[in-house]
């Protein structure tokens, strides 16, 4: 249970970075940390005590215990998302750069409210 | 009906043969964009004669084991068509309208590549089966749409897609958080599936908290009152046609659509505590402060989008009735304004292509340079509105009804005074931009070109024509079915699965 816990504090850590910095790599940063704490809770999902890989093998008892294989292929596909959209926030963040030459976003207000 | 996955596959197809093919010949973007959304287009309106039935599509060949789904399952049912026909309407004309449009701009190839995955997302999410999948399709368009608002990247752009993404990634992420827990709960991905474990398990606080995640993941994603920050900036800062996709369809299948479809179809209203109330309450707060922000804007564009807030304001006001009338009106009205947003972002994007300036304080007298944008326009104000004869004035007519058959006499007249406001910025509006003198700017202006004229002509008369949706022979194939879905509730499994 702790461990759930613990996810999910990572989670509100990536939230609080999100929401409070004020630089814009600090701010992909916590969105990244928010989306790999969720990787991580995934993880959690799928396993179970003394479990092994779910991988049907010679030896393998029929009573063995294995872990849910479903929430591991979630993260892959979670982590590939995570690779795009982190990709295309840096990469805006960058020309936001190029262009108000900071990356303060108390600076960078063109558009209001 | 084995063609379902179509809807995903030729978009997905044509995003990727465009970069290929046009290294060869520059013009084979815009004609592989225009026929497959015409295609698309066509594809749905043809499955409008399956909206009675469920119809339900395994990929890959995975047959259910007795009654439990173990494959990824597509599922086509009467509010999928509905919010199929939008999507691929509107993004027809959409499409049309880029080719002379986007000529402004300089890369053609990569932004239909963009537009198609956003379509090809758009689709995926509306026919997907189970929650991981809707999921994968939100990001894809979720991800093409950022890249979208950033398109002119011009410091106000950038700044735009930034907000977007940072305030979509949180959406984005809650849901996901939201999809662990659901599995957690369920053992299963698959929404029909799921409806029929919770059912079993009852109320219990993983749910609530599950039910928040979901409820400002998605409401983040449509855009409601606390969660709207983003859509004023990204809204009028894209393209024209992907300001139309965005406001007339990304928000409400992103948002409405996917609300809809988890706490009407796979909770059931019964089991969470108070959802109609938190419907009725977001609903009415973007409803009315989105018009009031309305009123106060001095650029074309932005008055758009905070309509739209008031207007997906309307909608969710109406599915919180929890009364088939107000589930009938609130598909209605998702129907019309996502036709006149759509006309209206159009127009704009025809101002802003002749004049250069989205400020209505410079503008003036445009309609007797351009008539047609001009009376487009007109008819797309006076729809959304709420004048007979057109559609969105039966639209709101059919929510008002519904607030006072439930005895919401107050959130009736809420509904009433919104509308009124909405007249009055969209009056606003008109005499600004389409009226009176005819001002520096405007005094040299041509007409738009034949293309943008006549997605906007063909958008003007779905506006008028939708009323005929309400004709009993109509109402019989489109929005009853739509509503007996939603009204079904957790039925929605029996419907999937077979008994």
């Amino acid at each position: 249970m702790i461990v759930f816990i613990l996810a999910i504090i990572l989670f509100l850590v990536g939230l609080y970075g999100v929401l409070v910095k004020r630089n814009l790599i600090k701010m992909a940063i916590g969105l990244v940390i928010m989306e790999y704490s969720i990787n991580l809770f995934f993880g959690l999902v799928g396993f179970r005590e003394g479990g092994t890989a779910p991988i049907i093998t010679k030896g393998l008892s029929e009573s063995a215990v294995l872990v849910d294989p479903l929430p591991q292929a979630l993260v892959l596909t979670a982590i590939v998302i995570g690779l795009g959209t982190t990709a295309l926030l840096v990469s805006i963040a960058v020309r936001i750069f190029e262009k108000y030459n900071t990356f303060d976003i108390r600076k960078i207000r063109k558009l209001r409210g | 009906m084995n063609l379902i996955p179509l809807f995903v596959v030729v978009p997905l197809g044509a995003a990727f043969l465009i970069p290929i093919a046009s290294k060869i010949w520059k013009g084979v973007a815009d004609w592989t964009a225009t026929l497959s959304t015409a295609f698309l287009m066509a594809f749905s309106i043809f499955v409008i004669k399956f909206s009675g039935e469920t119809i339900l599509y395994n990929v890959g060949g995975w047959k259910p084991i007795g009654n439990i789904p173990i494959g990824i399952a597509m599922v086509m049912d009467g509010l999928t068509i509905i919010m199929l026909l939008i999507v691929n309407v509107v993004g027809f004309f959409a499409t049309l309208y880029s080719i002379n449009y986007m000529s402004h701009y300089t890369d053609k190839v990569k932004y239909y590549t963009l537009f198609l995955l956003m379509i090809a997302g758009l689709n995926g999410v509306v026919v997907s089966g189970d929650i991981f999948n809707l999921f994968v399709f939100l990001e894809i368009t979720s991800i093409a749409s950022y890249a979208l608002v950033a398109y002119g990247v011009e410091a106000e752009e950038l700044e735009a897609s930034f907000k977007y993404q940072i305030l979509g990634g949180i959406g984005s992420a809650f849901i996901l958080l939201g999809i662990a827990i659901f599995y957690q709960l369920t053992r299963t991905l698959n929404l029909a599936d799921a409806a029929v474990v919770f059912a079993n398990i009852g109320q219990n606080p993983a749910l609530i908290f599950l039910s928040i995640l979901f409820l400002v993941g998605f409401s983040i994603k449509a855009a409601l009152m606390p969660f709207h920050a983003w859509l004023p900036d990204a809204h009028p800062s894209a393209p024209a046609p992907i300001s139309a996709m965005l406001s007339g369809v990304v928000i409400k299948v992103l948002g409405v659509y996917a609300l809809v479809r988890i706490f009407f179809n796979v909770f059931g209203i019964e089991l969470i505590p108070h959802t109609m109330v938190i419907f009725l309450v977001l609903g009415t707060v973007s409803m009315v402060i989105g018009s009031f922000l309305a009123l106060g804007q001095s650029d074309f564009k932005r008055l758009l989008a905070y309509s739209s807030i008031s207007q997906i304001g309307y909608v969710l006001f109406a599915f919180g009735l929890g009364t088939p009338l107000g589930y009938l009106g609130g598909l209605f009205h998702l129907i019309n304004h996502a036709a006149l947003k759509s006309l209206l972002f159009l127009n704009s994007g025809a101002v802003v292509y002749s004049t250069d300036t989205r400020e209505m304080g410079k503008l003036g007298g445009v309609s007797k340079k351009m008539p047609i944008t001009g009376a487009t326009s007109l008819i797309g104000s006076l729809s959304i509105s709420g004048l007979p004869p057109f559609g969105g004035f039966w639209s709101k007519l059919i929510i008002i009804l519904a607030a006072v058959e439930k005895g919401y006499y107050i959130l009736a007249g809420v509904a009433v005074f919104t509308s009124i406001v909405t007249i009055a910025y969209y009056m606003k509006a008109q005499r600004m931009v389409f009226f009176g003198k005819l001002s520096d700017v405007t005094k040299k202006i041509k007409e738009a070109p034949i293309l943008m004229c006549i997605s906007m002509v063909a958008l003007a008369v779905i506006c008028i024509g939708l009323g005929i949706l309400l004709i009993p022979y109509f109402k019989k194939e489109l929005l009853d079915p739509a509503v007996k879905v939603i009204e079904g509730g957790i039925q929605y499994s029996k419907m999937v699965l077979g008994d």
